[in-house]
């Protein structure tokens, strides 16, 4: 007879944890080849050339860090409110609304300021628009209790069709040939790349001392502290006289605010003009849920597991070309991996043992 | 104008139906304590599913009979890790709808932009058919839009006066209370999971068999997550859920008919969108202990836990 005999884990070390994760990924890649046999498609090669196709080349490794940079941006935000429990699922939406801003400020301001001046203000402009975008979902939890999940993803939908909305109409470029899409941004709006790569060096510093920063928010100040009590203890944030709309106001216009940077960076850095929602953002928005996850909420980790993931939307690319996959395919892969790390994290929290009696 | 409103109530209940399907499977799924996010990407593997089956045996209620089966099957996934795991319930539903529309998308990738040429007749009811107005509204329908409104009453029904459905709601309200009554809580939860899901892919298969006739990624465009939104403003009970789905029908047809006066389409696409914040924002207003919403929504439960 063998009993199984589950118990509270109350100390985690930090190699268990990494341990626990790196058996989930794991585990998660043998499932997703197990989904591409079911497809009909080889489970080894499918994922070797994912991870060849991000990390197995000089220039696919250059792709993997351009990706990686909104997925750190947003990603390393959203640690911050999830940590509150506030389940923001639309930095998609903030992401578009910080484009939307910082093109206009580029197409209308940029021929008449010098790059010095227009790129900052490109950048701030952003953070604006993606911040006010996360605050409407902010004030409608704590003053209406409007469920943050469904709000968030209402505005990622109301934000895609607005932004359709203008560049089918007032802004459509007059170079577009009739196409949707403004004109291209003036040169002095066009962020600059390390040469021989698409990697839009601005944002990605900026991405970095985000993740840095947001690190020592989370675990040094007070602010940091109220928003995990928020998320952790709720009853306990309200005896000590926690502000909630303060606070989750306050992190919702850094975690909206650092998608729309985000969106800074795809539209001046990569696209240099603002086209289809579609192809604005390729879904970072979601990805960089997992980021956030697999990150252990940690600001800092996520300039590892947004690299991590940004190679897996380029492999994804890469076996979409070559083995004729739609581009759902990430979806498939990023659901089962989210799947197996919190299936993981039930062997981190419960001990199990298996005792053997006659 | 009077056929025009009548064509446009006609076209709400189409459009209202897989909503209604949607929202009464998640209004039993949550009231026995589980949220489950995942209405999205079941939705569209049963619409995926639906329609391949459709379209290679000829048999739609066979799509519709394997689209459910299907949905029912992807939504275990969702309660082994929400029941049996206690993993968080937001992050696992929000899996669930990834993994979901990643598979529909790859599945259904052949299938893109092909038409459905086998036609699910529309049912005329004898005799109510012929009222004036109504008839035509309401009873010469697509077989989808009984069944919905059926289902939603029988979902009442089930909730309010059987014992099953009285297990599931003190399941949600009192878990460890129900427990004590030596009832199996994670069988109830999973079950629950699995009928939220099987309504789901109902409401998919609805959508590419009868509403669209045909296939292509992203067309489920957020009805999964309206669905949850009403699945609130119904106060988690499917009689207010038929009214409210049709409603909600409206706003979906009503862009259509705002079209010809010179309103940009894409404002109008975002009708749906807005209309779903407005509801939760009226229903904020109502005071909280009347909302009806199950007190254990989204805890995980952990035997013997105090």
């Amino acid at each position: 007879m063998i009993k199984i005999l589950i118990s509270d884990r109350y100390e985690i070390s930090a190699f268990r944890s990494f341990m626990t994760n790196l058996i989930s990924l794991v585990s998660g890649l043998f499932m997703i080849g197990l989904v591409f046999l079911f497809l009909g498609v080889n489970p080894f090669y499918a994922v070797f050339k994912i991870f060849s196709g991000s990390f197995g080349s000089f220039y696919g490794f250059k792709e993997t860090l351009t990706k990686a940079i909104p997925l750190i941006l947003i990603g390393s935000g959203l640690t911050l409110a999830f940590r509150a429990k506030f389940w923001n699922i639309g930095a998609e939406g903030q992401l578009l609304m910080g484009a939307v801003f910082a093109s206009w400020t580029g197409l209308f301001l940029g021929n008449a300021l010098p790059s010095y001046m227009i790129v900052p203000l490109m950048f701030f402009s952003g953070f604006i628009g993606g911040a006010l975008w996360g605050m409407i979902p902010a004030i409608l939890k704590i003053r209406f209790s409007i469920n943050e999940v469904i709000s968030t993803l209402m505005l990622n939908y109301i934000c895609a069709d607005f932004l359709t909305m203008l560049i089918v109409g007032p802004w459509k470029g007059s170079t577009r040939f009739g196409f949707p899409g403004t004109d291209n941004l003036p040169e002095s709006a066009v962020l600059g790349l390390i040469p021989g790569s698409r990697i839009h060096y601005a944002t990605f510093i900026l991405s970095i001392l985000c993740a840095v920063i947001l690190c020592i928010v989370i675990y040094k100040t007070r602010f940091g502290y109220e928003a995990r009590v928020v998320g952790e203890n709720p009853d306990a944030g309200r005896y000590a006289g926690i502000d909630f709309l303060k606070t989750t106001l306050i992190l919702m216009i850094i975690s909206g605010g650092l998608a729309g940077l985000a969106g800074v960076g795809e539209i001046a850095g990569i696209h240099h003009y603002l086209g289809y929602p579609a192809a604005v953002s390729s879904g970072y928005g979601f990805t960089a849920i997992i980021v956030a996850w697999l990150a252990k909420l940690n600001p800092l980790l996520t300039l590892i597991s947004g690299i991590f993931f940004a190679g897996i939307l380029v492999g994804g690319d890469a076996i979409q070309i070559s083995l004729g996959l739609p581009a759902a395919t990430v979806n498939i892969v990023n659901g089962i991996l989210l799947i197996c790390l919190i299936m993981g994290e039930y062997f981190l929290k419960n001990k199990i043992t298996l005792r053997f009696s006659k | 104008m009077e056929d025009m409103i009548i064509a446009t109530l006609e076209r709400a209940m189409v459009a209202g139906t897989p909503l209604l399907l949607a929202t009464t499977g998640e209004i039993i799924c949550e009231r026995s304590g589980i949220l489950n996010l995942g209405v999205e990407g079941v939705m569209a593997m049963g619409a995926v599913v639906a329609f391949i089956v459709t379209m290679t045996t000829g048999e739609p209620w066979l799509g519709v009979f394997c689209a459910v089966g299907v949905g029912m099957a992807i939504s275990i996934l969702h309660a082994f890790t929400s029941v049996s795991l206690q993993a968080n319930q937001v992050v696992s539903g929000l899996a669930l709808t990834m993994l979901g529309l990643g598979i529909s998308g790859m599945m259904g990738k052949p299938y893109v932009g092909k038409p459905l040429l086998i036609k699910m007749d529309d049912l005329a009811i004898p005799f109510l058919s012929e009222i004036p107005y109504l008839g035509k509204i309401l009873f010469s329908q697509s077989p989808f839009f009984y069944l919905a409104v059926f289902l939603a009453v029988a979902a009442w029904f089930f909730l309010e006066k059987t014992r099953l459905g009285i297990q599931i709601r003190s399941t949600g309200e009192n878990p460890k209370a129900t427990e004590t009554q030596g009832i199996n809580i994670f069988r109830i939860k999973y079950l629950s999971v699995m009928i939220g899901g099987g309504f789901s892919a109902l409401a998919g298969a609805h959508l590419s068999i009868s509403y669209s006739k045909s296939w292509i990624e992203g067309m489920t465009a957020g009805r999964g997550w309206i669905a949850i939104a009403l699945t609130i403003f119904a106060l988690w009970n499917p009689g207010r859920a038929i009214w409210a789905a049709f409603l909600f029908g409206f706003i979906f047809v009503v862009q259509y008919l705002l079209q010809p006066l010179g309103i940009s389409p894409n404002f109008l696409s975002m009708l749906p969108y807005i209309a779903t914040l407005i509801i939760l924002l009226l229903i904020s207003f109502k005071d909280p202990r009347r909302l009806n919403a199950p007190a254990m929504l989204g805890e995980p439960y952990k035997r013997g836990e105090r």
